[in-house]
């Protein structure tokens, strides 16, 4: 479920198949995200989860974005 | 071109944040008018003369969480944000060695921190939109300093430097940020300047007048028309700082 929602989160900002992202997917690498399209996914996050990501620098997978959203909501 | 969209002017209950309001209603823009203290009723009427939709919103700016709630509330009830013109701003002027603390940080928190706080905010729905205007007040006195104005002339300096790290910082998405610079405008700011100060003003400004507010309006109109311009400071002097 939050998988599911993150990635929804993660393609519409980047414009990419849904398909495409899986756990062990890197953000920045695999989707060619540049700085701002990561604060945007962070903040998206955020405010669908309601938590608060301190350490942007802490994400780089898909898989960490959904440990921290399930340890922290 | 303008016609139909969400324009946010802060400052705007008289002179030039009045006038730019104006401007951006006459092009069929919607107008949010952000005023601090009072705010004439006729100025609205004025702008929904124009058939557009006017929206007072009656706040500070220098207060970070004040402008995220105006930037939230506004995207929810128009739907977008186009136009961002930061025009609150205040002078406190003393000579520099009379100058109190409270006078330095008032100045700096109203024109420069205010400004930053509405990008903060803006830049998230105009980064989601991947299209936006920002338009910061500068002013000559920003560029060239002023006796007595240490404050001032620091905080529209700062804007200068706010207005091209966004410029930069948001160039990727298609939003464009500039700052215009005015001289000396006829507004209630500068009326309480003495005669031969004002007289002294005039005697340095090339085109022999003073600027009038809707020479500063139509300078921001044309700034959220052109978007291949951005991170420029735009002097409306009357050739005054060339």
């Amino acid at each position: 479920m939050v998988f599911e929602k993150i990635r929804e989160i993660i393609a519409s900002q980047l414009g990419k198949d849904e398909d495409e992202i899986t756990l062990e997917t890197n953000v920045k690498d695999d989707l060619d995200a540049d700085s701002l399209d990561v604060f945007q996914i962070i903040n998206d996050i955020e405010d669908e989860f309601e938590v608060s990501i301190e350490d942007p620098e802490s994400i780089v997978t898909v898989k960490d974005i959904v440990d921290f959203v399930e340890n922290n909501k | 071109m303008l016609k139909g969209k969400n324009v946010i002017v802060t400052g705007a209950a008289k002179g030039i944040g009045k006038a730019i309001a104006l401007a951006f209603a006459k092009e069929g823009c919607n107008i949010v008018l952000n005023y601090h203290s009072h705010l004439d009723e006729e100025t609205v009427k004025e702008i929904e003369a124009c058939g557009v939709v006017c929206k007072p919103v009656q706040g500070d700016v220098s207060d970070f969480a004040f402008a995220a709630d105006m930037i939230k509330e506004v995207k929810k009830e128009l739907g977008s944000i186009d136009v961002l013109v930061n025009n609150a701003g205040i002078t406190k002027d003393m000579l520099l060695m009379r100058m109190t603390e409270e006078q330095f940080d008032d100045v700096i928190n109203t024109n420069l921190k205010g400004t930053f706080n509405m990008i903060r905010h803006v830049s998230n729905v105009m980064l989601k939109q991947r299209s936006g205007a920002i338009i910061n007040m500068a002013s000559v006195v920003g560029i060239n300093g002023n006796i007595g104005q240490a404050n001032y002339a620091a905080s529209k300096a700062g804007i200068i430097g706010l207005t091209k790290s966004t410029a930069k910082e948001l160039a990727s998405r298609g939003i464009t940020c500039n700052a215009i610079a005015p001289g000396f405008v006829e507004t209630d700011m500068t009326a309480v300047l003495k005669e031969d100060v004002q007289n002294a003003i005039l005697s340095a400004i090339p085109l022999k007048r003073a600027g009038k507010v809707e020479d500063i309006a139509r300078s921001a109109v044309f700034l959220a028309e052109n978007d291949y311009i951005t991170g420029q400071v735009l002097n409306v002097d009357g050739g005054m700082v060339m």
